[in-house]
């Protein structure tokens, strides 16, 4: 099979790769190709038909302003979501069926590879990218920046993480994808068990992703302390953006560790070396240690913006400042930094004795506390307000609920004699779901719900958002109520079959639940397809649909490429609350040149050398990495001798953009 | 947080007329950058820590490290730290040609120090001590290795400065580009200390 094959065959042209790479043997997967082979062209055909490719080049592939970057990572979150959802049916479908003789309809080598793309997927190439892409769009605006403090290395940052998402997708049809599970832990990921390319694959598409997030955690770091409008002090900053500030510290400080333990394996898989391996002094759990030194801080860099963002929605809805705004920063900052020092509670079982697990134990419960402080801070900004019952709130009221319940599991996964019985269980897999699916999706939902307007000057339909909400919220606990329920009972995660016949209904329970959160996913881009024809009746002119209380609200939807014609400056911590409650009339006139950065080509040059680069490592094709990997480095410094990067938007220009928004206020006045 | 500060301004303004200037971001940036890189040698030395004794029945630091030549490798670093402070100081008084040669001998002192540090791997490998010998070896290639490749890169990096600076001389742009040298260079000084203390002095004690 495809293992002899990997380890017999390897030609100087073309490395290990050869037609046996393509799974022509394989249905479902060729089902898979044709399928989306047909959808590719289908688009393709359609832009082309348009004659759009000038304007996608132009207009958002070279563009280097941080709204148009941010919802180019909307989209390739939302494509990815409904890849990682497939392989999520697939799962569910297979459990439910593969019981006794009936053996499912996938063999076990096809269902460990689907398991590890669907967590490889949904945590990079979903939750990453929704995240990142809000933090664009939002964070510039909120402080009152024309752009990030490094417009090109976003747009290249963009462009990295969407070269590592191509290689997992390519993975599907040229060989196979990991199937350690989605942290590939040794020995099972070294070069002795995986002797294919399923690990490189993975080991390659996050390292050249990974490159696209440490640059934009930077990049935002920097954005956000050194170009916010003068009167942003620290304490003046919208949550938002404090969430943003330390979910991009935690990026910055943890991406590393992932990157070093990657590089130890692969030397190990390349080189031979011995870091990982049972014998020659390598010790496996080093690697599980520097991973989840890494993993633990992840889950908070995802969910840190969502709280942000329901924080933003709350107070927004509740037509009230956000209640305890000082506790919910110093909350943020506690979580920081104590999500440094749990990471050893997701391998309790491994030995290292009572006082570690003590320890790691003890700090995984006070993590609570601030969590905790922040759910009545919402609470109590819901208390005697004004709520509005909008699609946003609606998300935001399903994630209060189902956000606790999961953080009480995990409080009970945080005790190690509990861990020991209930670690790798599907206790742990309905916990994570729980926060991950309760708090960075429906964040994402209620985020998008609540920013859409600003992106495209109309709202999204309400009554497909309606459907949405609730067939996510009841499919959720459809879905993963039965996982606990089995979890309890024993049951491991990872298994494509059982024998004991009286776990089949619980999974096939679960069964039900995700085909709720699929029918939830159709009315999601219901929801899109419906906005989009109904944009008129959708409309909004003022660019403050929500009576909003932050600086993005200030400007038209969508806003103008440079964002703020004048500067901002902010007294209050609500700044655009405080500018309509207090006299702010909006300039009409005099206005000056704007200083804006040109779009540029490299990001995505630079990304495809790294995506070939990456390829033929992963099929040991030496001259095709090394020739793309110098190309690369001859590319960035070619691209450094460009010193002409910016040019003047013309007083002209700027005025007639904003007389444009005069009209349509006027209009919206009647 | 003095560029926030408005106590000068007006309640009732809520908008600069005029253009309002951020400070650069570059140098924060790359420093930033610096601090994720130092993280990335943080794990090579925790693994160099817990691998620094896995011999397994091969060679030890004791049998295979050749002090004298480390020492002149580490002289050479470090000179060359000092020669890159001697460019940063003609850069700060405008001198073009006395910047770019202090930059050139800086050059070759890196050139000389990844030379000796190439000749060093290829002699152990050579005796047969290489990274697959041992994980204590895996780790020692690692970590020195993998400065040496911040070494290398730093040079090409130096080189296309040298270019540039000849080219369009000493330009706003071009200083700040130097300063970011000077941070990465000296950085690496920093971690070779690290290094010659705990790989070479402390595994021959």
């Amino acid at each position: 099979m495809i293992h002899q094959s990997a380890e017999t065959t390897s030609n100087f042209l073309t490395g290990r790769l050869t037609w046996e790479s393509v799974p022509f043997h394989e249905p479902i997967l060729l089902a898979t190709f044709i399928a989306t082979a047909l959808i590719g062209l289908a688009v393709f055909a359609w832009i082309t038909a348009k004659g759009k490719w000038g304007y996608l080049w132009n207009e958002w592939f070279t563009s280097i302003d941080h709204k148009k970057i941010g919802i180019m990572y909307m989209v390739l979150g939302f494509v990815m979501l409904l890849r990682g959802f497939a392989d999520a049916i697939m799962m569910r479908l297979q459990q439910s069926m593969a019981f006794g003789d009936n053996m499912g309809y996938l063999p076990p080598h096809h269902y460990d590879q689907i398991f590890t793309a669907h967590g490889v997927i949904m945590i990079f190439f979903v939750a990453m990218p929704f995240i990142t892409g809000l933090m664009n769009f939002v964070v510039p605006k909120q402080i009152g920046a024309r752009d990030v403090a490094f417009p090109f290395l976003n747009n290249f940052s963009f462009w990295m993480t969407t070269a590592g998402a191509m290689l997992v997708m390519l993975s599907l049809f040229i060989g196979e994808f990991s199937k350690t599970g989605w942290l590939a832990f040794p020995p099972l990921s070294g070069i002795d068990y995986s002797p294919d390319v399923g690990v490189d694959y993975y080991i390659w598409a996050l390292q050249i992703a990974g490159v696209g997030t440490t640059l934009s955690g930077i990049n935002f770091m920097v954005t956000i302390i050194k170009m916010r409008c003068p009167g942003m002090t620290l304490m003046k900053m919208p949550v938002f953006t404090w969430t943003a500030l330390c979910a991009n510290i935690l990026i910055v400080a943890s991406f590393p560790i992932l990157t070093a333990a990657l590089v130890l394996l692969s030397l190990d898989r390349y080189v031979g070396t011995h870091f990982f391996t049972n014998d020659f002094g390598g010790n496996p759990m080093m690697y599980v240690n520097l991973i989840w030194i890494w993993g633990h801080p992840e889950v908070y860099i995802l969910i840190l913006p969502l709280f942000g963002a329901f924080s933003e929605i709350v107070a927004t809805f509740s037509r009230k400042k956000l209640f305890g705004y000082t506790s919910m920063v110093y909350a943020t900052v506690c979580i920081t930094i104590l999500s440094y020092l749990v990471w050893l509670h997701h391998f309790f079982t491994m030995g290292s004795g009572a006082s570690v697990n003590t320890f790691f134990g003890i700090t995984t419960m006070i993590i609570s506390i601030p969590t905790g402080a922040k759910l009545f801070n919402w609470l109590f900004t819901m208390y005697r307000g004004r709520i509005r019952f909008e699609v946003p709130m609606l998300w935001t009221i399903g994630f209060m609920l189902t956000f606790t319940i999961g953080g009480m599991t995990g409080v009970l996964l945080a005790v190690p004699p509990a861990d020991f019985v209930l670690h790798n269980s599907l206790f742990l897999i309905a916990h994570f779901h729980n926060v991950i699916i309760g708090g960075v999706v429906f964040g994402t939902f209620a985020a998008v719900n609540y920013w859409w307007p600003k992106a495209t000057g109309f709202r999204l339909d309400p009554f497909w958002g309606k459907v949405s909400f609730w067939c996510w919220l009841i499919g959720f606990w459809v879905a993963f109520t039965p996982l606990y329920v089995l979890g309890l009972m024993g049951v491991t995660r990872r298994l494509s079959h059982f024998e004991d016949p009286s776990l089949q209904i619980w999974f096939q329970i679960a069964l039900v639940g995700a085909l709720i959160i699929g029918c939830g996913i159709l009315a999601n881009i219901a929801q899109i397809v419906v906005s989009i024809r109904k944009r008129d009746q959708l409309r909004d002119e003022t660019g403050d649909p929500w009576d909003g209380r932050t600086l993005e609200w200030s400007s038209s939807s969508p806003p103008p490429a440079y964002n703020f014609a004048f500067t901002p400056v902010v007294h209050e911590q609500d700044a655009w609350w405080d500018m309509k409650k207090n006299g702010y009339v909006r300039p009409t006139e005099g206005f000056i040149p704007i200083h804006m950065p040109k779009g540029t080509t490299a990001g995505m040059a630079l990304a495809a050398l790294a995506t070939i680069s990456g390829f033929g490592l992963i099929w040991h094709i030496w001259w095709l990495a090394f020739a793309s990997f110098v190309g690369m480095v001859a590319y960035a410094i070619y691209h450094t001798f460009n010193y002409d990067r910016d040019f003047h938007l013309s007083a002209e220009e700027v005025t007639a953009v904003e007389n444009a928004r005069t009209a349509l206020l006027a209009k919206a006045k009647g | 947080m003095s560029s926030h500060a408005i106590s000068n301004i007006d309640r009732k303004t809520f908008f600069l007329r005029e253009e309002h200037h951020t400070e650069n971001g570059t140098m924060l940036g790359f420093w930033l950058y610096l601090m994720s890189d130092c993280l990335i040698f943080c794990s090579l030395f925790a693994m160099f820590a817990l691998f620094g004794h896995s011999y397994a029945a091969g060679p030890s630091g004791k049998d295979l490290f050749d002090l004298e030549l480390v020492a002149v490798n580490t002289g050479l670093l470090l000179l060359s730290s000092i020669t890159y402070g001697f460019a940063m100081l003609q850069m700060a008084q405008g001198k073009k040609s006395g910047t770019l040669i202090w930059l050139f001998i800086t050059l070759i002192f890196g050139a000389g120090f990844l030379g000796i540090e190439l000749y060093e791997f290829h002699h152990l490998i050579h005796e047969g001590a290489g990274p697959q010998r041992s994980a204590f070896l895996s780790s020692f290639f690692t970590l020195v290795g993998t400065h040496g490749a911040h070494v290398f890169f730093g040079s090409i990096w130096l080189v296309v400065l040298m270019v540039q600076v000849a080219k369009r001389g000493l330009t706003e742009a071009n200083c700040r580009r130097l300063s970011c040298l000077s941070l990465f260079w000296h950085f690496l000084d920093v971690v070779w200390i690290g290094v010659f203390t705990f790989v070479y002095l402390m595994g021959v004690l």
